[in-house]
Formats: C-alpha cells, structure tokens, sequence
C-alpha cells in the first residue's frame, strides 16, 4: 500500500477518510485494523479488495498494482451473504464455480473446507436453517475454498453473540495457522486484534493523530488471560484514550 | 393360536392408530373446510325448504344435475375449450413478455425511470375501457378478446418481476462480484433466483386477471365460452346451468392457483419453512 487517500462527500462536506497511508504487508502475516467508527477502516479494506478505487496512490501486490478484483484475494464480510437458494455445499462451491471450475471439482474442494470449519454433515442444509455463527462459517468456508493469498475480513465475528465469538476466534487463529495465508482482518475489538494479529494498525478518527502500527509479539496461542496478554490489551486501550 | 396371539396386539395399535389419523385428518378437514361445508348446507336447506329464493338460488342437487347434464351433452365443453384457450394465449403472451421484460427493466435503471410513468398510466387506465379501442382496431373476433386479457395481465407479472429484480440484495451481488462473476453470472446465479419469489406472487395476481377478464370480455362481445354461458343461461333463465358455469369458472381459477402453489413449492423449497 502507498500513499494511499480516499475521501468522501458527505452533505456537501469533504470527509477525507484516509491520508497518505503507507504500509506494507508480508506474505503469511495477520495484520488487524482497528479504530473508532467512520475512521475508515472498512474503506480501506474495500479498496483493498478492489471493490472501491483510492482518490490518489496505489495498492500492490507483489509488485504489480491492483485493478479492481482480482482471484488472489477473498473476502469475508460482516454478514456471511450466504445465498439462501443453495445448500451449504452449494454456497461453498459457488466462488470456485463463478470462477470457472466445474461442479464436480468445486464440490470436492467445498466438502474439504466444509469439515475444516467443522461444519461437516450440514452440507445439504439450506441457511435458513443454520445458526448465525454456523452461517458465517459458511461464509469463512466459501472464501477459503477459493484458496486465496490474502484474506480480507470485515468484522467477521461482529455480528456473534459473545459465547460464539470466542469459539469462532479460536477457529480463526487455527485456519490461518493451518493454511499459511495473508490475513487483512477489520476490527473493532482489541481482544480480537491482539487474538489473532501479528500486527495492528491503528486508524483514528478524521486523522486528529497519524495511523500507527503497533507489534503483537506474544507467543501462539494466544492466553487471553496471560499477563502479556493483558498489558497489550491496556497499551491499545490506551491510543484511544480508554483506561 | 401362536399365530392369532401374535396377530391381534399387533392389529390393535395400527388398528387404533389409524383411527387417530383419520380423526385428526377430519379435525384438520373441518377446521380448514368446515365453514364452505356449512355455507352450502345452509344453500341446500334454504333453498329447498324456501327460506331463500329458489327460482333465484336453486337447490344444489339440481345445480349438479345441469353441471352434468351439460358435461355429457358436450354443450359446455365447446366453451370451456374456448375460454381455456383464450384466457390461457393471452396469460402466456403475457408471461412471455412480462418476466424478459421485467428482468431487463429491473436490471437497467434508465430503462426502467423512462418506462415506468407510460406503464403506471396503461396500468390504472382500465382494459375493459379499452376493449371498445381494442374492437375498433383488431376486429370483434378472437384477436380482440385475448388482447384485452393479455393486456391486464400483462401488468401484475412484469410490475412484480421489476420489483423483484430490485430488490434484491445488493450485498449478495458484490459478494458474487468479489469471487469474479461478470455481469451474465451475477444475473443467472443470483438476480434471476432472488426474483423467483415475487415473480410467482406477479403470476398468481395474473392468472386471477386473466380469468375474471375473460368472463367479462365473454360477456361482452362473444357467442362462446363460460362467460357468454352464464349471459345466455340467465337470458333463457337456465338459472341451474348459470351457476354450473359460475361453479366451472371458479373451479377453474382454483386449479390455476393451485397449480402456481404447487409449481412455486417445487422451485422455491430453499424459502419454506420447514
């Protein structure tokens, strides 16, 4: 990412979101974004993963700049956007299908990713029939099938009641550990961040203070409850003036 | 005697059983069916022992008797095949136009601001103030007749796919286009099934149309079909033969809300609950 600004009109009013970010991710890293509401964290994502154009700079990725969408990323959004005409298994293969591959070869792959956010058995279940929290690992089941190099989260678990949440933290941390992919996660829970990222990036609100980038260099997996843990979560409460 | 002891405990249950479901089947019968059953005893009893009319409301009996005499004869099957054939051209004329239409009206929204005063104004002029426009340009035969139908049942189907192709989620169709999908895949994978639901409500609301227009274009200007029947049978005050046909008529909307149900059910499962 360089130099990267959006800005919006609101009521006449120019709202610039984002000024003159830059940073860069590696390969295999988890790297949350945290910050107040409207500081522009969803956009950023959202320009990341093509579906809106920055005002000025540019995202690359390996080098080469990103137009619009592109196979390599994959994203999961608030909402698991599941389409509720097709089974479990439907929906899973349905972005590996969109891009090409024929049913039988999406199928298999879906079944794999069906049972490795442990929703084996449920495949011909139809989403009306499933939990918000199930739904949702529907939706993490479909953008992994697709095998792609960075995931991009937009609060992911926001939605979750409290108990489901924590389950789904863990499934997040063991996924990302198991398939080795670059995680770009949106968040408005510190725990969450400090859970799962390698990095946090800290955005405030209408760029009263710069972005900054905070390491979490704490052992997996993760304690919630160990010392380090807690003195992390203290430090990130702390940039936005809570004690 | 083994095989008797054997026999009967398993008779009893199943015997018993049985009775259970039929009594609940009844239950459920009555409580869905029990008023229409009562409403027509009621006719029965009333118009034999004359309490009501029953030069203008026969008893039932003989209603069946001319229903069936009528069906034998063959003199009402010649006008059920015609009001059939009129009702069901102008419905699939409709359809075929009204579904492509709404999909592509839905879909684009310039077509969509540009055409929709023309249509919110031929909708709320009333077909049958049209029929004399439709007389004068294709002629009293059947062109005009199945135009009229045509024409008000054009309008529920193609307002019900516009406003299904709408309103579908705009969240699903960027979650398509973040996996990839062009315009053509986000329309047959996702627009297209989402719209499913209400362009069935449009296809109900239509084959209502096009059966109450029919009767009354038969009334009108026809000297065939089940509209023109129930003219001429309270003409010659056949006022038996005029409820058969009035009966037929609403047998034969039941059966095309039935089929719509049951045709919706097969396509839409993913949406009823279970």
């Amino acid at each position: 990412m360089r130099d990267l600004s959006k800005s919006f009109s609101l009521n006449g009013q120019r709202l610039e979101v984002l000024r003159g970010l830059n940073l860069s991710v590696k390969g295999g890293e988890a790297l949350a974004i945290v910050g107040p509401s409207g500081c522009g964290k969803t956009t950023l994502l959202r320009v990341l993963a093509g579906l809106e154009q920055p005002d000025r700079g540019e995202v690359r990725i390996d080098g080469a700049p990103v137009q619009g969408i592109g196979s390599q990323r994959a994203v999961i959004f608030q909402e698991p956007r599941l389409l509720p005409w097709l089974t479990v298994l439907q929906n899973v293969a349905f972005g590996l299908e969109v891009r090409g591959l024929d049913r039988d070869g999406a199928q298999d792959k879906a079944r794999h990713y069906i049972r490795l956010v442990g929703l084996a058995g449920f495949e011909d279940a139809y989403p009306r029939q499933l939990s918000g929290g199930m739904a949702q690992r529907v939706g993490i089941a479909r953008a992994l099938t697709v095998q792609p190099e960075i995931l991009l989260l937009d609060e992911p678990l926001g939605a979750l009641d409290a108990m489901t949440k924590l389950t789904m933290q863990e499934e997040l941390a063991r996924i990302w550990r198991e398939e080795g992919v670059t995680m770009i996660l949106v968040t408005h829970d510190l725990e969450e961040a400090i859970h799962l990222a390698d990095r946090v990036l800290v955005l405030a609100k209408e760029n009263a203070a710069p972005p900054r980038l905070i390491d979490v260099d704490l052992p997996r997996p993760r304690d919630r409850s160990a010392p380090d843990f807690v003195a992390m979560r203290r430090r990130l409460m702390a940039e936005f003036g809570l004690h | 005697m083994s095989l008797q002891s054997i026999d009967t405990p398993l008779n009893a249950p199943s015997l018993t059983g049985l009775a259970q479901r039929a009594g609940q089947a009844l239950r459920s019968g009555l409580s869905r069916y029990g008023l229409l059953l009562g409403f027509l005893a009621l006719w029965q009893v009333g118009s034999t022992t004359g309490w009501i009319n029953a030069t203008v409301f026969p008893p039932l009996d003989l209603i069946a008797v001319a229903l069936w005499q009528a069906l034998i004869s063959g003199a009402l099957l010649d006008d059920i095949a015609i009001s059939l054939q009129r009702s069901g051209l102008a419905f699939a004329a409709a359809v075929g136009l009204g579904i492509p239409l709404g999909l592509f009206m839905g879909q684009i929204r310039a077509v969509e601001q540009a055409l929709d005063p023309i249509l919110q104004f031929f909708r709320q002029t009333s077909a049958l103030a049209l029929y004399p426009v439709f007389i004068l340009l294709l002629g009293l035969g059947e062109a005009s007749k199945v135009f009229v139908i045509f024409w008000a049942t054009l309008f529920p189907v193609l307002l019900a796919t516009i406003g299904g192709v709408k309103e579908v989620d705009r969240k699903l169709i960027e979650m398509a286009r973040t996996y990839g999908a062009d315009r053509k895949t986000v329309f047959l994978r996702v627009v297209l099934p989402a719209s499913v639901p209400s362009i069935f409500v449009g296809l109900r609301l239509s084959a209502t149309t096009a059966l109450l227009l029919l009767i009354a274009a038969e009334m009108i200007g026809a000297n065939k079909g089940l509209g023109f029947q129930v003219m001429n049978a309270q003409y010659n005050f056949q006022i038996p033969l005029m409820f058969a046909a009035i009966f037929l008529l609403a047998l034969l909307g039941l059966a095309a809300n039935y089929a719509l149900v049951s045709l919706q059910n097969r396509l839409c499962r993913w949406a009823v609950a279970n």
